[in-house]
């Protein structure tokens, strides 16, 4: 029986312990009339011989196209010892540390995690994961709802240059408890958040501000004007960041005078492969006054009966096992094996290679931006400086060029036609440091052909 | 055994630059916006930081190292092929915004995912987007919540939880705008019906209830149950967190639940990687089909495509930025796939044969069940008052002194109801002989405090530090390492 060790003795010792005459009587309390005949709908097993050939299939399928998508899932180079120790069973296969004692490597490690996340956003403190980028905003907005006594309004000032998908889920999950959210518009030649558009709520009650950076054009923006006028309004500030970028950018805690009071982002780019969609993790930093508002677990160092050091859960009173109804958030498992990636892809990279690959990968797409805007039909979005993503507009509607485009093996960008019609045909485009001169050039020639026949076809 | 700190094994200039992208290049950062100083990560080799992380490893408990009979959690055996698999390179290095036509593969496969799943539960709709468990549950309440706002039935806003639910119950609850009210459980591990019926109203949303119980036994009256329920105009959530007793022997959708999550981490033996990731797919009756959450794998002849917004006006909307966990649905269906239908059948089998002979020799053994006169489903409940009051032994001295007989720990003082109670899972890949060596451990443990009490007061002993201090830990807050 797969997985299950039980011989014929074993099922009849134990059966007679039971005083049961067979496992079917187990299930007696069960009422008759709700019993399953059976589950018709399933399919008989595979060995693993035989599902390792299907999945192999299924794979060979999709194959291996060279991929120029960011849009929040960035393809970076991932070395080899990462998930080679991220799937040992020991951290695989362990629950969430609850017996401290018998986790002291995942704790050890989330420790050390956070003093990573906390120094890589020159915040105080960190926790120790929640699911991913966009959710980790929601909880941002929640924790800045409860973090600002100052405000009773529960508005929220988020910009139109914000992710999108990640305005949709901040909706979903916080739209329930009457927070107000409200949208600043971004400058349609810079494609930087306008922060003169502040300037309309300024002695308003506003609870916070977010910001993204860079934001999803892959445009920097005026961090530390918008930081500013947020605590000259009694608003908290949120930094949606990237953490590669983090290598290179001021980090959200140097925002401003003062810095942003929340940092939230997703951790993907830090040793996690693209994996369809996910698991990724989200990561959230915060000031050290805020820490009891915090969402998620947090990781603390202590001393055992023998004063000697050690790791455990702590401030649980914040969490759902312990406060029920009243907790900060309903978040109980989160993405712990990803911030196990994280943090030994940043202790592998360290500041030097981190900075490192981001600068590539800034340079990588100029090279990409400079090789496709040289295309008829096609030119660049947004003048300011921008990180490792850039926005092209098209002259004609994007999609069936990236089909086109996938046809020659070549994942194109992403279309944000839809989601910014004002915007036109666009496509945004990332090109990281795994993406050779001769990938672009791959790309730039495949693009060039697909814009002449479909101008022809046209 | 100690390991120190990455940080400690810094040193300035090292580096594992094999890593690194090979022509070191400026950013072009404009002034204002460049970082000033290097943040604090280690500069360590490649070698140092493997062995590092290997070193962390081994101070874990896992289940390939331990028997883990954690209660509600379901720790039981992650194949290997579902993890080597789900990594094929087509699998991680695609990007989920890559066209529908360069992913038909990976796509069918979600789409098988979901019509098992549906056939497990007998729900008519899935969704595998929710992130884990408590996003699952939010989910759930969030689409109860837009069908009574999509029939104008705003008042229905309170959720009735059982005493004994799970945290995250109460909590998804509050997260969804909802009131909660807590109805008990009696003496016998069935709800109390007269509460039950008693906390209905107008202003019933739903019950979240989870079937067996946190407490380790099928709800017997739950058609009574359903039906006070749904004749007040509420719906029934189902939390699958104990699905797993009950694979293919019933199911929820046929019990008459409107909504459940399931744990993939849990029945489908996803791996719970230290805390995460998990998976939390939702299934909805016909009534909630509408109002499931985005995107959804939808068939059309022999093609795949993405459902959305636009074929789901109703739906509450997207929960993460992509698709939910892929890497963790690709394990759940590697895992059901080498299942089949009757090995899922066995699951609930074995995992509930196992349960009762741990409980039928524990109370042989001389240590009280909560509940001894029902049949125990997958896990159960020991309670030690009796260990506590006579020798001072509480449960958590129990638990700990098992890490030093090599066994972790169950889950302790959960559900609140019982006293001084271990909540015990061994799941059904466990073997007889190591439901065994658990129960000579227990009696030895047991042996110990009657004579030894402070055995168990200062365990453990051998594990890498001895009882850690968590009043310190929350009040002398030290959560990231600084520079001597």
């Amino acid at each position: 029986m797969p997985f299950i060790p039980h011989t014929e003795d074993d099922i009849r010792t134990m059966l007679e312990a039971i005083g049961a005459p067979d496992i079917d009587a187990l299930f007696e309390e069960i009422p008759a009339n709700l019993r399953a005949p059976g589950l018709p709908g399933v399919p008989p097993a595979l060995n693993e011989m035989e599902v390792g050939r299907l999945m192999a299939d299924f794979a060979t399928r999709d194959g291996r196209p060279l991929n120029f998508i960011g849009a929040g899932a960035y393809e970076h180079h991932i070395p080899s010892a990462v998930w080679s120790i991220v799937t040992r069973g020991e951290f695989y296969s362990a629950y969430t540390p609850y017996q401290a004692e018998a986790s002291q490597g995942t704790l050890q490690l989330l420790y050390e995690y956070q003093t990573m996340m906390a120094s890589l956003t020159a915040l105080d403190i960190s926790n120790a994961s929640l699911y991913d980028g966009a959710s980790g905003l929601a909880e941002a907005c929640l924790m800045a709802v409860r973090a600002n006594r100052k405000s009773k309004s529960q508005r929220i000032l988020l910009p139109v240059a914000l992710n999108p998908t990640y305005r949709d889920v901040v909706q979903v999950i916080a739209g329930n408890q009457n927070i107000a959210f409200e949208l600043l518009p971004y400058d349609q030649k810079g494609g930087q958040t306008l922060v003169s558009a502040l300037d309309q709520y300024t002695g308003q009650d506003i609870t916070a501000v977010a910001l993204q950076q860079p934001n999803f054009f892959g445009t920097l923006e005026d961090v530390d004007a918008a930081t500013d006028w947020a605590h000259a309004n009694n608003a908290l500030m949120i930094g949606v960041v990237n953490p590669t970028s983090l290598a290179v950018l001021k980090p959200p805690g140097q925002w401003g005078k003062l810095g942003a009071d929340i940092a939230i982002g997703d951790g993907q780019p830090l040793g996690v492969p693209l994996s369809s969609g996910g698991p990724y993790f989200g990561f959230m930093a915060t000031r050290k006054e805020h820490v009891r508002q915090m969402p998620g677990r947090i990781i603390g160092r202590t001393l055992d009966l023998d004063g000697k050091s050690g790791f455990t859960l702590t401030l649980q009173a914040r969490e759902q096992h312990i406060r029920r109804a009243k907790a900060t958030s309903n978040i109980c498992t989160n993405q712990g094996l990803l911030v196990t990636a994280a943090t030994i892809y940043m202790s592998l990279l360290g500041a030097k290679g981190l900075a490192q690959v981001a600068a590539t990968s800034m340079q990588r797409t100029q090279q990409l931006v400079d090789a496709l805007t040289r295309v008829p039909g096609v030119r660049l979005a947004f003048d300011r400086p921008r990180f490792h993503e850039a926005v092209l507009l098209l002259d004609r509607p994007v999609k069936p060029v990236l089909e086109s485009l996938a046809r020659r093996g070549i994942i194109g960008g992403a279309d944000i036609s839809a989601r910014f019609p004002s915007l036109g045909a666009a496509l945004l485009v990332c090109a990281t440091e795994t993406r050779t001169l001769a990938d672009i050039d791959t790309y730039a020639q495949a693009l060039t052909e697909t814009m002449r026949n479909s101008a022809a076809a046209a | 055994m100690h390991e120190k700190l990455i940080f400690e094994h810094s040193a300035p200039g090292r580096s594992a630059d094999a890593q690194y992208p090979r022509v070191p290049v400026e950013a072009p950062v404009p002034a204002a916006l460049r970082r000033a100083s290097p943040p604090l990560l280690p500069e360590v080799s490649e070698l140092q930081a493997v062995r590092h992380f290997t070193r962390l490893s081994q101070l874990n408990f896992s289940i390939d190292t331990h028997f883990y009979p954690l209660g509600s959690c379901t720790m039981k055996y992650n194949p290997k092929a579902c993890n080597q698999y789900a990594m094929l390179p087509e699998f991680i290095n695609r990007h989920p915004l890559a066209p529908e036509s360069t992913g038909q593969g990976i796509l069918q496969i979600l789409c098988e995912l979901q019509d098992m799943l549906k056939e497990v539960t007998g729900m008519r709709g899935v969704s595998l987007t929710p992130m884990a468990g408590a996003q699952g549950e939010f989910a759930g309440v969030a689409m109860i919540r837009a069908y009574y706002k999509a029939r104008k039935d705003f008042a229905r806003i309170e959720i009735i939880v059982p005493d004994a639910a799970h945290g995250t119950n109460p909590a998804t609850a509050t997260m969804c705008g909802c009131t909660v009210k807590e109805i008990p459980t009696l003496p016998n591990g069935d709800i109390d019906l007269d509460s039950l019926q008693a906390a209905v109203g107008p202003q019933t949303a739903g019950i979240m209830l989870t079937n067996p119980s946190t407490i380790g036994v099928f709800e017997r009256h739950i058609d009574d149950l359903r039906r006070i329920v749904h004749e007040a105009g509420g719906l029934l959530y189902y939390d699958g967190a104990n699905l797993n007793a009950i694979l293919g022997k019933v199911r929820p959708g046929d019990m008459g639940f409107d909504v459940i999550h399931m744990n993939l981490h849990k029945t489908f033996s996803t791996p719970h990687g230290g805390g995460g990731p998990g998976s939390g797919a939702v299934g909805v009756s016909e009534r909630l089909l509408p109002f499931l959450p985005v995107p959804i794998v939808g068939r059309e002849s022999d093609r795949y495509r993405w459902l959305d917004e636009k074929d789901l006006p109703q739906t509450i909307g997207r929960l993460s930025n992509f698709m939910g966990n892929t890497g963790v649905l690709l394990r759940a269906y590697i895992y059901m796939r080498m299942l089949g239908r009757d090995g899922m059948q066995r699951v609930s089998e074995f995992a509930t044969l196992n349960s009762n002979y741990l409980a039928a020799r524990l109370r042989v053994a001389g240590f009280e069940l909560a509940y001894p006169e029902r049949r125990a489903s997958h896990e159960f409940i020991v309670t030690l008052r009796h260990e506590a009051h006579e020798w001072g032994t509480n449960a958590m001295d129990f638990a700990k002194r098992l890490l030093d007989y090599g066994f972790h720990a169950p889950t302790t003082y959960f559900p609140l109801l019982v006293p001084e109670c271990l909540l015990i899972e061994p799941t059904e890949t466990e073997s007889k002989e190591e439901l065994d060596a658990f129960v000579d451990a227990m009696i030895a443990i047991r042996h110990e405090a009657e004579t030894e009490p402070d055995k168990l007061k200062g365990a453990p002993w051998t594990l890498p530090v001895r009882r850690l201090d968590d009043v310190r830990a929350a009040k002398q807050l030290d959560l990231t390492w600084k520079a001597a």
